[in-house]
């Protein structure tokens, strides 16, 4: 929040009707945002998930990219 | 991604209008005779010492549990709802419950290991046959059909067994377990609940969208798998396992939706069939993690002796959805239907169609 100069109380508190936004990293898995989100690609075009938290992939194997398919999983082999 | 809603009339639910279904056995036949005899109590005694050498995956004890646990739900056409707490009828459930419930403890590996447990339903085997890589594959138009109409048992009232969970939980767990539900419920858009897409589906691909209509005709092995939610979620004993279950649902759903929509592309089926399993693509990626990490960590956190419920809800899910897989390649690969109560389009029973062609 310092970037923004904005003052952040302490403990958590919102300040400024501004919180910062809460992203989880997945170990293994997608980056976990919260919603919505609009999502700038390489090519310049966006796309827009309004979902209240929002699965974006970082194994780039997700055949809904930006977006968590779950193809991150290992696959079994036998 | 965004969905873009078309302006269209939103799905009205759908009164309690089925009849008690058609029984299949003493058990079933029992509760059948009791609901439609008027208000309770029942004239006569119900068969709970019965109940004790029944079949737990049966036909009979199926229905007969899926008939009491409908009371708790939408309810039967021309039954009196105060049949729901009917202590004589809640006995001879509590006798089947037991039944069943004992079975599925007998059937499970058990112990405490949930992270391991969660292993298996996250490692997907490659080269694993199962009912959507089937349908992806090889399936046939009724086999779509067949698979869509058994489904619409559970997915017609999808999320509600879980709802009875709420109250029994508490604080991050329960927090993240009401997110999601949120989202099956259509987070505030009614155009988008869950069991409003599947009638959508229902309805897109030919068949009966009204709540129930397919109960008749689904076997003991789809009905044991929403009965193990209703047991799970109207327990507050099993609470764990309800979260496990719901945790295990969620992570399978994300790959099997996606191929099923590959089925429905490569079938040409129309864009409200579709649209219920792209939801469920994205959707249950977010839910599978929330599942994990807030519900089944907040809860153990919470209370650190449910992790054996936990692991019994994953383990019991894997297995009814086993038997059910199983169950269905079965019939298809003989070129016989699944549905006790043949869809038109499917083959006769005597008919050995195999699996290949189209709609």
């Amino acid at each position: 929040m310092a970037a923004t100069g904005e003052r952040h109380e302490p403990g958590g508190g919102p300040a400024a009707g501004r919180d910062p936004r809460r992203v989880r990293m997945v170990p293994g898995g997608p980056m976990l945002v919260e919603g919505p989100v609009e999502v700038v690609l390489e090519d310049g075009s966006t796309v827009v998930s309004d979902r209240w938290l929002v699965a974006l992939c970082l194994c780039r194997r997700s055949r809904t990219y930006p977006f968590c398919d779950t193809s991150h999983r290992r696959r079994r082999r036998t | 991604m965004t969905v873009q809603q078309d302006p269209r009339p939103v799905r009205a639910p759908a009164a309690a209008g089925q009849a008690v279904p058609e029984p299949r056995g003493p058990l079933s036949r029992a509760v059948a005779a009791a609901l439609e005899s008027g208000p309770p109590p029942a004239a006569g005694t119900l068969p709970v010492a019965d109940a004790a050498s029944a079949d737990p995956y049966g036909e009979d004890l199926q229905l007969a549990l899926h008939t009491c646990y409908e009371l708790h739900y939408q309810g039967w056409a021309g039954v009196d709802p105060d049949w729901e707490w009917d202590p004589g009828l809640l006995h001879l459930r509590g006798a089947m419950e037991a039944v069943f419930l004992a079975a599925l403890r007998r059937d499970v590996p058990g112990g405490t290991d949930v992270e391991g447990t969660l292993e298996e339903p996250l490692a997907e085997a490659a080269d694993a046959r199962g009912v959507s890589r089937h349908l992806r594959d090889d399936g046939a138009w009724w086999q779509v059909r067949e698979h869509a109409a058994l489904r619409a048992v559970y997915h017609l009232k999808e999320a509600d067994p879980h709802a009875w969970v709420i109250p029994r939980l508490r604080g991050r767990a329960k927090t993240a377990l009401v997110a999601v539900e949120n989202d099956e419920f259509g987070g505030g858009r009614p155009e988008m609940i869950h069991q409003g897409l599947y009638a959508d589906l229902l309805d897109d691909l030919g068949l009966d969208p009204t709540y129930g209509a397919y109960v008749d005709a689904a076997p003991a092995v789809m009905l044991a798998t929403v009965n193990m939610m209703s047991l799970f979620g109207l327990r507050r004993s099993l609470r764990a396992a309800l979260v496990g279950h719901f945790a295990a649902a969620e992570i399978t759903t994300a790959p099997s939706a996606r191929r099923i929509v590959a089925a429905l592309d490569r079938l040409g089926a129309g864009p409200r069939a579709r649209l219920f399993y792209t939801e469920h693509i994205e959707a249950d990626a977010v839910h599978e993690q929330v599942l994990r990490h807030d519900v089944i960590g907040g809860l153990l956190a919470d209370e650190p002796g449910l992790a054996g419920g936990v692991v019994l809800g994953v383990q019991a899910t894997g297995l009814l959805e086993d038997r059910l897989g199983a169950y269905l390649l079965g019939h298809w690969d003989a070129g016989r239907p699944a549905l006790r109560r043949p869809l038109p389009d499917a083959p006769g029973p005597a008919a050995g169609g195999g699996t290949g062609g189209g709609r």
